[in-house]
């Protein structure tokens, strides 16, 4: 069986399914992982973008799928991490241009050379989802504390469940402290009590994300960014190591911003 | 068709359906299906009761006939006979069952003696939470032993019992019925409807759960503490 592929997926687009499979990619790289990315987002890539490697493309998911090249030849090696790699999506087609036995094909191909397959599945649950899902060993589904996300979690889950993947673990992602506080956001309470599967992390919604993302190096890297904290706890459990989920903390005080004023963050 | 191996009148509860007691069984399911379909239109959704006599039925081809009915959007519900066989073919697919001429049943003396099988009414269990997505239609009650999440849906021509929390939508008595009722351990749906009457649930925030109770009194849905 070898590596372990790990679809990463919301139903509901925006809530953060890209920026995690980075993230995740990157914390499990520095945990010596040897792992790679498949963006299965056909027509709507974007992860190359946030992992920084958007020139370095040649070939991409379909052009393994239909035999124009080696999975080898389209995987894009990361700047940092020599065991971290990307499959990148094609741009000019769509989601029909691959198949779920395809995708099943080719991880198991890549199976036998990586610790961690990570697919960052589109948004929806057409074809794309099915996809991803299909050579899914483990289902990561993201969400953010907010009614709609969760109720597209919930018929994500429940689509799992029918076809044996599942219910998967939970993220939630963009959490905030002061709102949960003020009950103007769902807390981690609310959104699996409702949801009834295992959270294996939430990430504090921190400004750090989006330059990260633009600027195509992974907030992970940052070790003064708490939702980089957050990733790569998720990477430890995904390794099966015990880390107890941390509580929320305030959003920052006078006195965390001016270290990070020292910091030079 | 011939009008000797079926006869079809209306009776209060539905249509009653006599067949021969002497003709192949499966001219007898091709003539009903050739009657239903020429007058479809009057037979869909309708409630059969069977009578067929001293016939002996066997439950693969009660079976068969009932799937065929059902294809049509017709429920065989009751089954009249005087033969054992018959009327264990249709208790084992669940049919209501009347021993017409019982003591003329000579090969069951016993038959006409109390019957401690209490009748009940048929409906599906579903052991498991719906989430959002999920659908159940049930021609008779639905059961969930788990949540109905928000977004999930249940449709029944019976009554609805949820083991766990509505959050989502129910229908009780969707063909009419306004004595269907919809239990819950927790009564927050997204809307519930009994019969032709719809209530949306007042938005409270943080309520105690407690076991509820829906049904119609005086033109309206009720919700009290079940129990």
């Amino acid at each position: 069986m070898g590596g372990k592929v790990v679809t990463i997926t919301s139903g509901k687009g925006g809530v953060g399914k890209t920026t995690t499979t980075a993230n995740i990619g990157v914390a499990l790289a520095r945990l010596n992982q040897k792992v790679v990315l498949i963006d299965a987002d056909i027509g709507l890539r974007n992860l190359d973008i946030v992992m920084g490697l958007e020139n370095r493309i040649v070939y991409d998911l379909v052009d393994v799928v239909e035999g124009r090249c080696k999975p080898r030849q389209a995987m894009i090696k990361h700047k940092s991490f020599p065991e971290l790699y990307l499959i990148p999506a094609a741009q000019t087609r769509d989601k029909t241009a691959v198949s779920p036995a395809d995708m099943i094909q080719l991880t198991d191909t890549l199976r036998t050379e990586f610790d961690f397959i990570i697919i960052d599945s589109p948004a929806g649950i057409e074809r794309g989802f099915r996809n991803a899902v299909a050579p899914a060993d483990e289902v990561l589904i993201v969400t953010n504390p907010e009614v709609s996300a969760v109720r597209d979690a919930d018929r994500v889950i429940g689509l799992l469940e029918a076809e044996n993947k599942g219910p998967g673990q939970l993220i939630l992602n963009r959490a905030k402290q002061d709102m949960i506080r003020k009950g103007e956001m769902l807390s981690p309470e609310d959104v699996t009590d409702l949801l009834a599967i295992k959270l294996i992390g939430i990430v504090p919604e921190d400004e750090l994300v989006i330059p990260s993302s633009n600027s195509g190096i992974p907030v992970t890297l940052n070790d003064n960014s708490k939702a980089g904290e957050a990733f790569r706890n998720i990477a430890r459990r995904l390794m099966g190591e015990d880390v107890p989920l941390t509580p929320l903390t305030e959003s920052k005080g006078l006195f965390k911003r001016i270290a990070r004023l020292f910091a030079g963050g | 068709m011939s009008e000797q191996t079926v006869a079809i009148k209306g009776v209060k509860d539905g249509l009653l359906v006599t067949v021969s007691e002497t003709e192949d069984w499966q001219i007898i399911v091709k003539d009903l299906a050739a009657r239903i379909d020429h007058q479809s239109s009057f037979f869909n959704g309708a409630r059969i009761t069977l009578d067929v006599g001293s016939r002996p039925v066997r439950k693969d081809e009660l079976s068969s006939l009932k799937a065929m009915l059902e294809r049509r959007n017709i429920s065989l519900w009751s089954l009249m006979s005087d033969s054992a066989t018959s009327i264990e073919a249709a208790s084992a697919l669940d049919l209501r069952t009347a021993l017409i001429t019982a003591s003329a049943n000579p090969d069951n003396p016993d038959a006409v003696a109390f019957n401690p099988e209490e009748d009940g009414t048929i409906g599906v269990m579903i052991r498991r939470t719906l989430r959002s997505g999920r659908t159940v239609h049930s021609n008779g009650h639905v059961v969930v032993y788990g949540d109905v999440n928000p977004g999930a849906e249940i449709i029944a021509m019976g009554d609805v019992i949820v083991w766990g929390r509505l959050r989502g939508n129910v229908h009780a008595g969707s063909d009419g019925d306004e004595s269907a009722v919809i239990c819950a351990l927790d009564m927050t749906p997204t809307q519930i409807r009994i019969a032709g009457y719809i209530s949306i649930p007042p938005k409270d925030k943080r309520h105690k759960p407690k076991p509820e109770i829906a049904s119609i009194r005086d033109r309206q849905i009720v919700v009290v503490t079940w129990g």
